[in-house]
């Protein structure tokens, strides 16, 4: 377990960054506690400083799992941002689409989002704009490119 | 009066008394366990009091803490004492409560080699007697050690043997024998030991005298070996068909787990605001380099007119001469341009050094 490189901090900020844009720093400087990022096998931890140092007393190899994970690093650097983050996307995302009913379904098992299956979506949103799905009952579901 | 005065004097000393033995006494309802030899007191009283104070407790706990070790005290006086140089001390008898491990249970050992080849074999120890009868000194010696019973280096007459040289000293060379030995058991014993706790002895630059080593070694050995020159193996040359070691870079260096919380959360919100601020920030990297290989062409071509005018004037002397003057000048523009260097990428220097040296007249990229 060890903080993040300044490498791997911007590779992995501006991921998060394209879907809630500068929004991010109210996730880095909260006003009810102090959370960093750590990581753990490639894998990145959104964990509070409280739960952190509890999280020290395992040793490296037993320890799974600490926190929220935001996603991982690939074996080529490359930051993939997991569904487990959504918690903490959806209140900050910019860009929101929310599905009608009928199209929720077939799109939590994988299909495309027709037109038709459209309710709402927030405006000037352009085109390969990173947004987070919503149900019409404002559940977030994922997160995707437009 | 005076009488009275007495009647008082003892009416006063009483109080006291009383009073001090008030002080030296303590009533408990339960008597308290003690265990002297770890200076314990075991209090099982119900700690009604306690329970009755509410939530600052402190003088509850201190009239408690005081009692109790009133008790403790009461019974260490009733030791027997004695006088170790002018202070009596008390004598504590055994302690009572068992203690449980400070340290854990230490794991096994692995095997010697020895006792994994007595396993093999089967072989156990046999009983030795301790001492062994000595024919030369008539007594019985030790089997080993301090004036052992048959110690061939302390023989005062060793027939030279047929075959050896007549000017070669037996007794130097049984002494030197000896000394092979005790080494060899002392490196063999070290080696135990260091296979036991997984860790690596202190090397002879990785060789073994014997020359038994596994491939592994022997390439650990060379590699050292090759690093071992005055510019850390820079001009080392490797032979045809050679591979380049893996893993011999600087191991990385990473912020502590526990850093700096507040420090932390500044860079990466500094981090934000340079990516936020939608400006191309300056790498000083790239620039630096780009520089750099500007200056590299610019000289190259003077170098290229230099040569066809001296071919064209018959003087190789110039061509030569603006040669040995280019890559020390490079080298210090090089040295200089790495002030702004910041850490990442790897040294672009090296390859670009060399491949200037190399191709004096060929067209380069």
């Amino acid at each position: 377990m060890r903080p993040l490189t300044e490498e791997e901090t911007r590779v992995m900020f501006e991921k998060i960054a394209k879907y809630i844009g500068e929004n991010l720093q109210l996730l880095v400087d909260r006003p009810d506690g102090t959370y960093c990022f750590r990581l753990h096998n490639d894998r990145v931890y959104y964990v509070s400083e409280k739960i952190l140092k509890l999280a020290a007393n395992i040793s490296g190899d037993k320890l799974v799992s600490l926190g929220t994970c935001f996603g991982k690093f690939t074996k080529t650097h490359k930051f993939r941002l997991h569904i487990t983050a959504l918690d903490y996307l959806a209140p900050y995302a910019k860009y929101k689409v929310w599905i009608k009913p009928g199209a929720e379904q077939s799109f939590l098992y994988g299909n495309h989002v027709l037109k038709s299956g459209l309710g709402r979506i927030t405006e000037n949103t352009c085109q390969y704009q990173g947004v987070v799905v919503y149900s019409m009952a404002d559940v977030p579901l994922a997160r995707t490119l437009v | 009066m005076e009488g009275q005065n007495v009647e008082e004097l003892l009416a006063k000393a009483e109080r006291d008394e009383a009073e001090k033995l008030q002080r030296i006494t303590v009533h408990k309802e339960l008597e308290l366990e003690f265990d002297l030899g770890n200076l314990l007191a075991s209090d099982r009283n119900p700690p009604t009091e306690l329970r009755r104070a509410g939530p600052s407790p402190e003088a509850e706990l201190q009239a408690l803490a005081r009692d109790n070790t009133q008790l403790l005290i009461n019974q260490l006086w009733q030791l027997p004492t004695e006088r170790v140089e002018e202070a009596l001390v008390a004598r504590l008898p055994e302690p009572t409560t068992r203690l449980p491990r400070e340290k854990p249970v230490p794991r096994p050992r692995p095997l010697t080699r020895w006792q994994q080849f007595a396993r093999l074999k089967g072989i156990r120890p046999k009983k030795k007697t301790n001492l062994v009868w000595d024919e030369v000194s008539g007594q019985w010696r030790r089997r080993w050690g301090y004036q052992r019973a048959r110690d061939d280096t302390k023989e005062w007459l060793i027939e030279v043997p047929g075959g050896a040289d007549p000017l070669e000293d037996q007794f130097a060379k049984r002494i030197q024998a000896k000394k092979e030995r005790v080494a060899k058991n002392e490196l063999n014993r070290l080696r135990n030991l260091a296979r036991a706790h997984k860790m690596q002895l202190p090397s002879t630059a990785g060789m073994h005298p014997t020359g038994h080593q596994s491939k592994e070694e022997l390439g650990r050995a060379m590699q050292v070996a090759k690093v071992s020159t005055a510019s850390v193996g820079r001009f080392q040359e490797r032979l045809p068909k050679e591979k380049a070691p893996r893993g011999s870079g600087k191991k990385r260096k990473f912020q502590p787990l526990f850093g700096d919380f507040a420090a932390e959360k500044k860079s990466q919100l500094e981090l934000l605001r340079v990516m936020n601020s939608k400006k191309p920030q300056l790498d000083v990297t790239r620039a630096t380099n780009k520089q750099m290989r500007e200056e590299d062409q610019e000289e190259a071509a003077k170098r290229r007119k230099m040569s066809q005018k001296g071919k064209r004037k018959g003087g190789r002397q110039g061509a030569g001469g603006q040669r040995k003057g280019g890559p020390p000048s490079q080298g210090g523009k090089r040295k200089g341009g790495l002030g702004g260097k910041v850490n990442s990428g790897p040294p672009r220097l090296g390859g670009k050094r060399k491949g200037g040296q190399h191709q004096r007249g060929k067209r380069r990229k």
